[in-house]
């Protein structure tokens, strides 16, 4: 059981529109869904975060004020959200929303939505809050862009340093002779087994990857059970999963199936490859279906 | 087994209120209930589900007659919902627990009879029970309407409420979908009924959910903007009572507020047909294990919840049974009766 070692580095803020070190500066590009005819072509998916955000002079409304309670400014931050965890997280960090400050509304023709979202973040394995500042342009509908842009900055504690669990971590994994697997996790009473635990995390990051492109006004996104994961073989140093999750959507109610080939390693972050949605499944059984466990009467 | 007071009810059988009960334990539960508690506690069956099951409120008051005030809970009517099933048996427990020795808790006994379901769904929360592929099931278990392929309705969308305008998906293989026409489910047309036979007598009407934290006043459809100024403030009393006992945070508005606009919901349907106080409970969390809640917060969400629910029901008590001794009360109920008529009268709409 690791205990939270977590340097708090006050001074440094999370900002979503740096570069990481030895990439190229970050781009808009678009979504490119890896093709099932293709299996050697693998397209690392999203790198959001311009700098300067694609806003011509167009003819603007004025800025609305949002009610931070209400559900467009509380969509337009875990879209934020899902952006902080695809561009910082790991097994060892994991960002949710913890409630919405302020919030404003800009309207752009030919553009879109364009959300200014100020919240309080949490991180779930250290427990660390600070407060977030983000921008989430939400494009309008018939153009090319589906996936929303956001830039985002975050101050205060969140940028914590996990460096010590993220390396015994991935030792273990990659010094280990048999690949791990997991399933249903968590399980159906929401129990999640310690060494699972930084599998069930690395999902929600990696499932941030699709919910961020997945999201719009119209949508809630949250990572629903990890239905079943396997370590893979890899190529180069990094840990590679094959994942099946399922998200809920919080306005449909839908439960949506994605199978996801995600990459890690601790100096250079969680990517995801291979996004496949899979069919709507209705009353299906997810392989490998397990009894649930034998329940004593309670006592 | 280190387990707190509160977890632990010292019946004959000492029932663990901390963990999850499967459908068969929650019947056995509430026969044992009804047995430990003559003349308290009653099993009112009040409709079938779809697969026959019975639908069985628990009856609990004291002295009851057949001309007291109601108040009713329902829980689970989402299969998934698994914290709210077991927040109608802490409450059932709480209130057993407390009302020969908390005055209060004594008086409301005798002046109301609770009409408490722990699972209305039951249908659909056995089939979350099978294995690990049906846990994140939703509806009811119907059968299909012709011309389409899947199982179920969503119970909460088929209410007679607006129904099928908004929120709603005519897809039966949607999570959402409202049903061939409105109260085709049996668990739906069940409550329907049964409230409707005693809905003059009843005082409010609470329906408990998974998750997000929110208490939704009505309506769901953004046609109705006018809120009840009376219901909000209920609410938020009841969102500030929560807050005080672990610091969660739980958002007061109406569904095309602060979730997402919808019809046919009982919480709506209830306060169309003149009940004045109708909440929908949204209860914990927001999203990080969602509907598979940890069994380990199911004592500090029940908790919450509780305070929550006891500050919605001691103020609609207090309101009909004010304290004796003057002037002062009487005009306040007489304030209240006022204010609530002109709200009640300026909820129609076409």
């Amino acid at each position: 059981m690791h205990r939270c070692v977590c340097a708090a580095l006050a001074v440094l803020s999370l900002v979503g529109a740096s570069p990481t070190p030895g990439s190229a500066p970050p781009r808009s590009v678009p979504w490119k869904a890896s093709r099932l005819d293709k299996p050697n072509e693998h397209v690392i998916f999203l790198q959001y975060g311009e700098t300067e955000p694609a806003l011509k002079l167009k003819e603007t409304m004025p800025v609305e004020e949002l009610n931070p309670t209400h559900y467009p400014a509380r969509r337009a931050a875990a879209v934020a959200q899902h952006f902080l965890n695809a561009r910082h997280g790991s097994p060892y960090k994991w960002f949710h929303v913890e409630q919405v400050q302020s919030a404003t509304l800009e309207e752009i023709a030919g553009v879109g939505a364009k959300y200014h979202v100020v919240f309080s973040a949490k991180e779930g394995v250290c427990n660390s809050v600070g407060l977030c500042t983000a921008d989430v342009l939400f494009p309008e509908a018939g153009g090319d862009q589906t996936a929303p842009q956001v830039q985002c900055s975050c101050e205060g504690p969140l940028a914590i340093n996990a460096s010590a669990q993220e390396e015994a971590f991935y030792r273990r994994l990659r010094g280990s002779n048999s690949p791990v697997t997991g399933n249903n996790i968590p399980d159906s009473f929401g129990f999640i087994a310690p060494d699972m635990k930084p599998l069930w995390i690395l999902a929600g990051v990696a499932s941030s990857f699709v919910m961020l492109k997945e999201s719009n006004e119209n949508t809630l996104y949250n990572l629903a059970q990890v239905a079943n994961v396997t370590q893979l073989e890899s190529e180069d140093k990094q840990l590679k999963f094959q994942y099946h999750v399922l998200l809920h959507e919080m306005v449909s109610q839908e439960i949506i199936h994605w199978k996801l080939l995600v990459t890690w390693a601790p100096a250079g972050g969680v990517s995801v490859l291979h996004p496949e949605r899979q069919p709507h499944c209705h009353d299906c059984v997810l392989p490998p279906a397990t009894a649930p466990k034998e329940r004593s009467d309670p006592e | 087994k280190n387990k707190s007071d509160h977890c632990v009810r010292k019946w004959k059988n000492h029932s663990d209120y901390c963990v999850l009960y499967s459908p068969h334990q929650i019947t056995a539960w509430m026969e044992m209930v009804v047995k430990e508690n003559p003349g308290v506690v009653s099993a009112e069956v009040y409709g079938r589900t779809f697969e026959n099951k019975n639908i069985t409120a628990l009856k609990i008051g004291l002295n009851s007659t057949s001309s007291k005030k109601v108040i009713w809970m329902d829980c689970g009517i989402h299969a998934r919902e698994w914290i709210a099933p077991a927040f109608c048996q802490w409450f059932v427990k709480e209130i057993l627990r407390t009302y020969k020795s908390d005055e209060r808790m004594h008086t409301i006994l005798n002046n109301v009879d609770f009409y408490i379901t722990p699972v209305l769904n039951m249908d659909g929360y056995m089939y979350s029970w099978q294995n690990e592929s049906t846990r994140l099931w939703r509806k009811s278990r119907s059968a299909p309407p012709a011309g389409c392929n899947c199982n179920g309705t969503d119970l909460n969308r088929n209410f007679n409420a607006n129904w099928g305008m908004i929120g709603v998906s005519k897809d039966c293989c949607s999570d959402i979908y409202c049903g061939s026409k409105v109260l085709s489910e049996s668990e739906a047309d069940a409550v329907t009924s049964f409230v409707q036979s005693m809905k003059e007598r009843v005082l409010c009407f609470l329906t408990i959910h998974s998750h997000g934290q929110l208490i939704l006043v009505p309506y769901g459809y953004p046609e109705i903007q006018r809120v009840c100024h009376p219901q909000m403030q209920v609410a938020q009393k009841a969102s500030e009572a929560i807050k005080s006992v672990h610091g969660m945070e739980y958002t007061v508005g109406t569904p095309p507020m602060v979730l997402y606009p919808n019809s046919g919901s009982s919480r709506d349907w209830a306060r169309l047909i003149g009940i004045p106080f109708s909440f929908t409970f949204e209860l914990r969390d927001k999203g990080e294990f969602g509907f598979k809640l940890p069994e380990d917060q199911i004592q500090p969400t029940c908790e919450e919840a509780y305070e929550g629910a006891r500050s919605i029901i001691n103020y609609v008590h207090d309101k009909n049974f004010p304290v004796k001794g003057g002037s002062v009360a009487a005009a306040t109920a007489a304030f209240w009766t006022t204010l609530l008529a002109s709200c009640l009268t300026s909820a129609t709409f076409l």
